[in-house]
């Protein structure tokens, strides 16, 4: 048995795996929490509460349940749980090559080959940028990042910045830019937005505590589309503070429409950005709505809160000159995708997506973790690959039983 | 409980949807349309055919379209003026989305109105100043329903209208234009 990936993810596919003594190994190209290592901007935190910083087996402990961990401190996390789960992996392994064979499948990697009867792909879905083709007409004078590069604003060019997307990274990258003191403009396609507290409470327990984390891949209506969402409008800050736009706009950055295009050296936004302003309040609107209607099944106290519409700007600007200067430097926070370049087996969509069934890849033998809406609502965050990976190994593990 | 009949066949729509996902050529469509210059500024223009669903295919009668324009710029006025066409299909087509979301999400509408504003600085047309441009510099759209739903909900038709609209999303986002001499 071979899991592929030493993040959460391949970790609690691991402790689940021992648990039912089923002899693996876990294979990781670098370290322990290696994304979290490598792949994360200076300030990040979570922006998930640390009492959901919870792991098979590992359930928070520390002083401060709703507080937002570093990126360093969920390194600490996922070492402590690859230690007390005593995790066996290979580090410096990168797996090159998975193929299917008679009986299972072939694994190649830089320390050697492999044969193996199943195999748990926990490599993450956030390998590489999702970065629109419009990139490539944006002139050489402007700089162009990723998250996965972005380090702190103090690393970009002095000057104006265009962040694209306004997902959790793009809100995120925004905001320090801005405070930063450089200019800051955010193009706005759909978004999801969130308060960072509800009725005094964290809006993430609001999730947990009415069930919509825990909402089954096979009962979400349009699963496409679930899977699709961009990451809510939420940061981790001791402060505990909403970053809307609204709040964006306050700080002075300049809100424009989503990027649709390139023309003569000129970047052009779509004129649209009122109606995404509108779906993201109706659709926080409705969230809030199912919440109060929780509390008041439930019997809590207080009453459902209201938050300004998002603000529409007077005028927005629907198209920059991208050769005159005032941007220096465009963030792609576009979103992220997973990378499958090694896998040699056909079960990788046009849209570069696994075909799977709640984590059964359409391969048998194979399997996957840590991809959006897995299994739950909850899939890629850390508190939620207990559920998942308890499902996927039990199927796994009848998957072993009836072909021995 | 009643049926919800806007005379939208969803069904049929949410089939094609499943349908066109695994075949996106049958996806593909080209729609025309046919202009002859009549005399001054007036202009006709037809629209039979079109090309879908991977074959030619037709409307079940030839429309035709005068365009012109009005007596304050000097014209005959034999027909609405071209810009005034978007925002004929502008509306059309926000409707047609509110009527369809409407019948997909259950409700059961009495009235649709809408009135839309385009504001027109004819000032880049006729090139009195180059800094003003030729088109719409503001569109405006104002709804008035009447349907067995909350405010709320005839707020999310409308902004799901948009989200699905072919016309919305031509005029708030560019598109590439080709004009050619044959
Ligand atoms: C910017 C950002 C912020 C996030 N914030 C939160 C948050 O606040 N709260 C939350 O719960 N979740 C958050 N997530 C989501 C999720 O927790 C992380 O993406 C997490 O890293 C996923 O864990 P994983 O184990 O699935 O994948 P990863 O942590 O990416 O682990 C995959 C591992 O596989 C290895 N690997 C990949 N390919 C190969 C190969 N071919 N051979 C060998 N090894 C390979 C990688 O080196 C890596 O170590 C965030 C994600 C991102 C990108």
């Amino acid at each position: 048995m071979v899991v592929i990936g030493a993040g959460h993810a391949g970790l609690a596919a691991s402790h689940f795996l021992t648990e039912r003594s089923i002899d693996h190994v876990v294979l990781e190209r670098g370290e322990v929490a290696n994304s979290w290592r490598r792949e994360r901007w200076e300030s990040l935190r979570l922006l998930t509460p640390n009492w959901q910083s919870r792991l098979p087996g590992l359930p928070y402990a520390g002083a401060d349940p709703d507080g937002y961990m570093t990126a360093g401190e969920v390194v600490e996390l996922v070492d402590r749980f690859a230690a007390v789960s005593r995790a066996p992996v290979r580090t410096g392994t990168n797996v090159t090559s998975v193929s299917g064979v008679d009986g299972g499948y072939h694994v190649t990697t830089s320390r050697g080959e492999i044969r193996c009867r199943a195999v748990v792909i926990a490599s993450g879905a956030c390998n590489q940028p999702a970065v629109p083709r419009i990139s490539e007409a944006v002139p050489a004078s402007v700089e162009q990042v990723t998250p996965l590069e972005y380090q702190s604003p103090a690393k970009l060019a002095d000057g104006g910045v265009l962040v694209v997307g306004a997902s959790a990274t793009g809100v995120q990258l925004a905001s320090e830019i801005r405070a930063s003191g450089r200019p800051v403009t955010l193009s706005v396609g759909e978004h999801v937005r969130l308060p960072r507290t509800y009725r005094g409470r964290d809006i993430l327990w609001w999730m947990d505590a009415s069930g919509v984390w825990d909402q089954r891949y096979d009962e979400v209506d349009d699963l496409t589309r679930a899977r699709r969402l961009p990451s809510p409008q939420l940061v981790g800050t001791p402060e505990r503070g909403t970053l809307d736009l609204n709040a964006l706009a306050a700080a002075g950055v300049e809100l424009v429409g989503r990027w649709a295009a390139v023309r003569d050296g000129r970047a052009l936004f779509s004129g649209g950005l009122r109606n995404v302003f509108s779906l993201a309040d109706l659709k926080m609107e409705r969230l809030l709505a199912t919440f109060d209607e929780w509390a008041r099944a439930h019997g809590h106290d207080g009453s459902p809160e209201r938050f300004a519409p998002t603000r529409v700007p007077a005028s927005t600007r629907l198209q920059l000159d991208l050769g005159s200067g005032e941007i220096r430097t465009v963030v792609w926070a576009t979103g992220f995708r997973p990378d499958y370049r090694w896998l040699d087996v056909p079960v990788v969509d046009p849209k570069g997506q696994l075909r799977h069934d709640g984590g059964a890849v359409e391969s048998p033998g194979l399997y996957a973790l840590g991809l959006p809406v897995l299994r739950r609502r909850k899939s890629t965050f850390i508190h939620g690959i207990e559920d998942d990976a308890r499902d996927v190994i039990a199927h796994l593990a009848g998957y072993l039983a009836v072909r021995r | 409980m009643t049926t919800v009949d806007n005379g939208v066949n969803v069904q049929a729509l949410l089939d094609a949807r499943k349908v066109l996902a695994g075949a996106p050529e049958a996806a593909q469509f080209t729609w025309r349309a046919s202009s002859k210059w009549q005399n001054g500024v007036h202009s006709t223009t037809t629209v039979e055919k079109f090309f879908g669903l991977g074959q030619e295919q037709a409307h079940k009668s030839e429309a035709v379209f005068d365009a012109d324009h009005p007596e304050v710029f000097a014209a005959e006025d034999n027909g609405i003026t071209p810009i005034e066409y978007l925002l004929v299909g502008l509306a059309a087509c926000l409707t047609a989305g509110v009527a369809s979301v409407a019948q997909n999400r259950g409700i059961q509408l009495r009235s649709v109105e809408s009135t839309v504003e385009g504001q027109h600085d004819i000032r880049g047309i006729l090139g009195v100043d180059s800094d003003v441009r030729n088109g719409f510099n503001d569109i405006k759209v104002t709804f008035k329903i009447d349907a067995d739903a909350s405010p709320q909900d005839i707020e999310a038709l409308v902004a799901q209208s948009q989200k699905r609209s072919a016309v919305f999303d031509a005029l708030t986002n560019p598109t590439n234009v080709t004009v050619e001499v044959a």
